[in-house]
């Protein structure tokens, strides 16, 4: 071992109670930072989940057209001066060659028809109000895993039995209906029909559970009195969400319509997730910082203490970067004994936390051993540590021995 | 071995003060050389000159006919390291470590040889010193006198060309003191060591080979 390193070991041992304040503070530092930004991924992703399993990645649609200012020539005052939305379908036409273009941007992962339409659910004089999505079972089920919250039938019936309907909890408890019942439904267009219950789903947000239901797109377009060609969404999902906002960029040039991110149609939630990410960022540097002062603390206090020493190492020939090696040596040992020890505390609450049920929406705590986040942790740590270390180092060796050995 | 060529130096603190005036000597290999002269004189300043650790005057000091005036402070390091063995008032161990590890250290950082070596080397030289038997001791716990001898292996170990004392016996009563010089003297006579020592005690500068006397910044004889 080189002799500043041994130096440094035994400054290190030679006090042991500050030593161990100081890794305590790193340990502290570092299983917070760990755990509050693995608390946030796992935010993250349950908050996607939940709006993954009603919402697509790009949703495509023809928005509203606005009528434009008529005009004759540059020069000239406007025939039309006061635009308003123009009064056409929201169709959007020819789905089919759409889909097939959308298919083949090579992000894209699956596509499928949409059609919603608002719906009254009848059963004997009760009447409940909803919202009836046509889907093509399949399709939708791969977008948004409807399988996994169905908690009573058979999904895959959906698709043998025109008829078929899958409602939420909510209404089968409001109406008293079960696997196997007819509900009628009423669309806003008049029409009247009979579906047969062949699943009941449940998605822990009782909203949706009370009102939404999933019928074949076939029976949708009957419902609007409209043909099979009538489409009013086509709902995309691609391979990486993050890329939502991009690769729907790509596809409105491309088609010609409106595509919309997720990121886009849930700005709300995406602002909250914002901030929640810039206050956990800032609480868990922040503390991680601290425990970089407690370093910074405790070797300035040996530098002080050890300034005799440092005179007469740098008499006897050590040079500057001799002292700066053996205070940063001590800050970077404090510092990874801090990292490893904040790593498994780290580890210890996330396993705890794993466990406990809040219930509703979310089930389990969503947290989870976030790996990226253990790395960018232990960098972080070892970095602050560092410079915790180098700045009192650097005072040490510019100790001006003449100055202390002449008095 | 070590010249002095028009050495000059200011002090700006408080006022503006001229403390060395054109200081050239010439010390020989071998020589036991006593700086004495009363407080003020500018002897510890020109000694601190001399072991390079100052480094802001004018004039010309070379060491083993190097030029060491103009030197890098990492330069310096490694000249101090190995040509220069370094003994003050106080003994400056470090006091976390044995005796043998303190005397030790200098050679750990020029680094020449196996850890074996110095260790044995190390061994040696606190047996010269009469400390064979306190080696493993912590350097605190010897007394004041053991201490200094230790401080005194320590700025042997590297066979150093020159061995500078700043007062080496000022914290020692008269007991350690002839003890320190006797161990000066038998350095000088059997080892052929160089020794530059600054010191107020009149006797130990009688029993020395050479005296410069100091006054206002000038050497008197």
């Amino acid at each position: 071992m080189n002799i500043s390193s041994a130096i440094a070991k035994t400054y290190l041992f030679s006090n042991k109670k500050l030593t161990a304040v100081a890794v305590l503070g790193v340990v502290l530092g570092m299983s917070i930072y760990i755990f509050m930004n693995s608390m946030m991924v796992g935010f993250d992703r349950s908050s996607m989940a939940s709006i993954f399993k009603s919402n697509p990645h790009i949703r495509l649609y023809k928005d509203d057209e606005v009528s434009q200012p008529l005009l004759q020539s540059k020069s000239t005052t406007p025939i039309i001066i006061n635009p308003k939305v123009v009064p056409v379908t929201n169709t959007i036409i020819n789905p089919n060659l759409i889909i097939e273009t959308i298919l083949k941007q090579k992000e894209v992962t699956v596509v499928t028809p949409q059609v919603n339409t608002n719906v009254f659910y009848n059963n004997g004089k009760s009447q409940i109000s909803g919202l009836s999505v046509g889907i093509k079972p399949d399709e939708a089920n791969l977008m948004y895993d409807i399988k996994s919250f169905v908690v009573e039938g058979n999904f895959d019936l959906l698709k043998s039995n025109t008829n078929g309907i899958v409602i939420g909890s909510g209404i089968s408890e409001k109406m008293n209906l079960d696997v196997a019942d007819n509900l009628n439904l009423t669309s806003s267009k008049g029409v009247n029909r009979t579906f047969k219950i062949v699943a009941i789903f449940k998605t822990n947000n009782s909203n949706t559970d009370k009102t939404k239901s999933y019928i074949n797109i076939a029976a949708a377009q009957q419902l609007l009195k409209e043909g099979s060609s009538y489409i009013t969404d086509i709902n995309i999902n691609i391979t990486d969400p993050e890329n939502a906002e991009i690769v729907a960029q790509k596809i409105e040039s491309v088609t010609g319509y409106n595509a919309e991110g997720w990121k886009q149609a849930n700005e709300t939630l995406m602002a909250a997730n914002k901030m929640r990410k810039i206050i956990i960022t800032f609480v868990s540097l922040t503390i991680l910082l601290v425990a970089g002062f407690g370093i910074y603390n405790i070797l300035n206090m040996t530098v002080s203490q050890k300034i005799n020493d440092i005179a007469i190492l740098k008499a006897m020939g050590f040079k500057g970067k001799d002292v700066i090696q053996i205070f940063v040596t001590q800050a970077v040992s404090i510092g990874v004994m801090g990292v490893l020890g904040g790593m498994l505390l780290a580890t210890i609450l996330i396993t705890v936390l794993k466990r406990v049920y809040v219930g509703g929406d979310i089930g389990y705590f969503p947290i989870d051993y976030e790996m990226k986040k253990f790395i960018q942790g232990v960098a972080i740590g070892l970095i602050i540590t560092f410079f915790a270390g180098y700045i009192p180092a650097k005072k040490a060796a510019n100790v001006d021995p003449v100055e202390i050995l002449r008095k | 071995m070590l010249q002095t060529k028009n050495i000059d130096k200011y002090f700006y603190q408080p006022t503006e003060f001229q403390v060395l005036k054109k200081i050239s000597f010439e010390v020989k290999k071998g020589e036991f050389l006593s700086m004495i002269g009363k407080s003020g004189s500018g002897k510890s300043t020109l000694l601190y000159i001399l072991s390079t650790m100052d480094t802001d005057y004018n004039g010309e000091l070379w060491i083993d006919n190097q030029l060491v005036t103009g030197l890098t402070p990492n330069e310096l390091a490694e000249v101090r390291n190995q040509k220069i063995g370094f003994v003050f008032q106080f003994h400056y161990l470090l006091p976390e470590f044995s005796c043998l590890q303190n005397v030790m250290i200098p050679a750990l950082k020029l680094g020449k040889l196996s850890v074996a070596e110095i260790e044995e080397r190390a061994y040696q030289k606190l047996d010269i010193l009469g400390l064979k038997d306190q080696a493993l001791k912590p350097a605190s716990k010897l007394s004041g006198g053991q201490q200094q001898r230790v401080a005194i292996a320590r700025a042997l170990i590297n066979d150093p060309l020159i061995i500078m004392g700043d007062e080496p016996t000022g914290n020692l009563d008269s007991k350690n003191t002839s003890i320190v010089f006797d161990i000066f003297q038998e350095l000088t006579r059997n080892f052929g060591q160089t020794i530059i020592a600054v010191t107020h005690d009149d006797d130990f500068a009688r029993k020395s080979d050479r005296i410069i006397e100091m006054k206002d910044g000038e050497i008197l004889v």
